[in-house]
């Protein structure tokens, strides 16, 4: 019970107390850039969502048992950064020759992935928090569901700005800029939710 | 035409500064810059990188590949990361443990990648060089102004030195993080309203922001839509 709560903590303060876009200001390019429509902004989170889960698995081991034991952590940056673009073109391939299907939904975004920072920085953050394992893959899974909560929200916001007419020196990225303040406005609404709920 | 050196070093100042005028790298410009002080210390670490990593790219591009250009970049890029922030964990703790988590996130900032693609692997040497310090000085500018703004209108503070004591009490929402997006988006807006908006070359947010534009076959299309 006590593992299953502590769980809970890390994937709702991961997911909306500490937003990755909102709160931390990670992985702001794409959050901008692929929110203009509800479709994209879905395939792009799926694909955070997938990514990190992945370079997760992958990047704790290798820190935990390869470049920690032999004290060479300060290669952590290169090593990170290689094994998720490594990863990212190994799946692109698998996925292509196996599972058409899933290639065809998330395909175009896979790519793009390997430079977000959300994804490099989760997995960072996982060993600086000393997260175990299981902690980790929790903490990567509520990282990208708080990706895809704040895409799907902000392609909303985006698509009822469509209809209205700004100043003119307001069009486009100012706009768009101050309407992801004020959605991050109100995530702070969730400072200590999970706090409250979990200790 | 050729452009002089003088101009290649001026370009990344005003006409092409890489935040205002191409917005380009926007994590790092919204995450640091709530105080002055970080702004200053991000953007000199970036120009450290920018520098360094155009010359050394500029020197390989004959030998480095067309197809696996971008990795070779990364790990150029990655290896000054890494000196860097030894580096500053030796001689300045204190702006090591202020940019946090931001100093290896310095490897997908989508300037310096950006650089090493359109500038560096195309020129030569002193160039390059002079295009790095440029583009960097151009961060480092950016990221102070809006940086004293925040920091001015959030703590009352200017590096740290009390400002506006007896003028209004410190708006704290201007640290914290929707105050980052407002005063980015209001600098952009003041910027356009000045130069009747000409000056912001980017109209919306798109492929160009995405580091890995150069290597994407959909940047061309319309991006990722």
């Amino acid at each position: 019970m006590e593992i299953f709560k502590n769980m809970m903590y890390i994937l709702v303060t991961s997911a909306l107390v500490e937003n990755i876009v909102l709160a931390k200001f990670l992985g702001c390019c794409p959050f901008l850039g692929v929110s203009k429509k509800l479709d994209s902004a879905v395939g792009m989170s799926s694909a955070v969502i997938f990514v990190l889960l992945m370079a997760t698995a992958v990047t704790w081991p290798i820190y935990t048992y390869l470049l920690e034991p032999f004290g060479i952590e300060y290669l952590q940056t290169i090593v990170f950064i290689l094994v998720i673009a490594a990863l990212v073109q190994m799946v692109e391939f698998i996925l292509k020759k196996y599972m058409k299907p899933l290639y065809r939904s998330l395909g175009v975004y896979l790519p793009l992935i390997t430079t977000n920072c959300a994804v490099l920085g989760c997995t960072i953050l996982n060993i600086e928090n000393h997260y175990n394992f299981l902690e980790s893959l929790v903490n990567a899974f509520g990282v990208g569901l708080g990706f895809m909560i704040a895409m799907v929200l902000f392609a909303g916001v985006r698509s009822k700005m469509e209809s209205v007419e700004f100043p003119k020196s307001f069009r486009g990225i100012p706009i768009t800029l101050i309407a992801a303040s004020i959605v991050s406005m109100s995530f702070m609404g969730f400072a200590n939710v999970a706090n409250g709920i979990f200790k | 035409m050729e452009k002089s050196n003088l101009q290649i070093l001026t370009n990344g100042i005003i006409k092409e500064n890489p935040v205002l005028v191409l917005v380009l790298g926007t994590c790092p410009t919204l995450a640091v810059t709530t105080m002055a002080k970080n702004g200053i210390g991000m953007g000199l670490a970036a120009t450290f990188v920018l520098l360094g990593s155009n010359i050394v790219i500029s020197l390989l591009k004959k030998v480095i590949p067309d197809k696996v250009r971008i990795p070779c970049f990364i790990v150029v890029i990655a290896g000054f990361v890494t000196l860097l922030s030894a580096l500053l964990q030796a001689y300045v703790p204190d702006v090591y443990s202020s940019l946090g988590i931001f100093l290896p996130l310095i490897v997908v900032n989508c300037i310096i990648l950006g650089r090493a693609e359109m500038f560096a692997s195309k020129n030569g040497v002193l160039k390059s060089a002079l295009d790095g310090i440029g583009m960097g000085i151009g961060f480092t500018l950016a990221l102070l102004v809006i940086g004293s703004i925040r920091e001015i209108l959030g703590s009352g503070t200017w590096f740290g030195l009390p400002v506006t004591v007896n003028l209004f009490a410190p708006i704290s929402i201007f640290v914290l993080a929707p105050g980052g997006f407002l005063v980015f988006g209001m600098v952009i807006a003041l910027l356009n309203k000045l130069s009747n908006g000409k000056a912001v070359k980017r109209k919306s947010f798109g492929c160009e922001s995405c580091p890995n534009a150069a290597g994407c076959a959909n940047a061309g299309k319309g991006g990722c839509e």
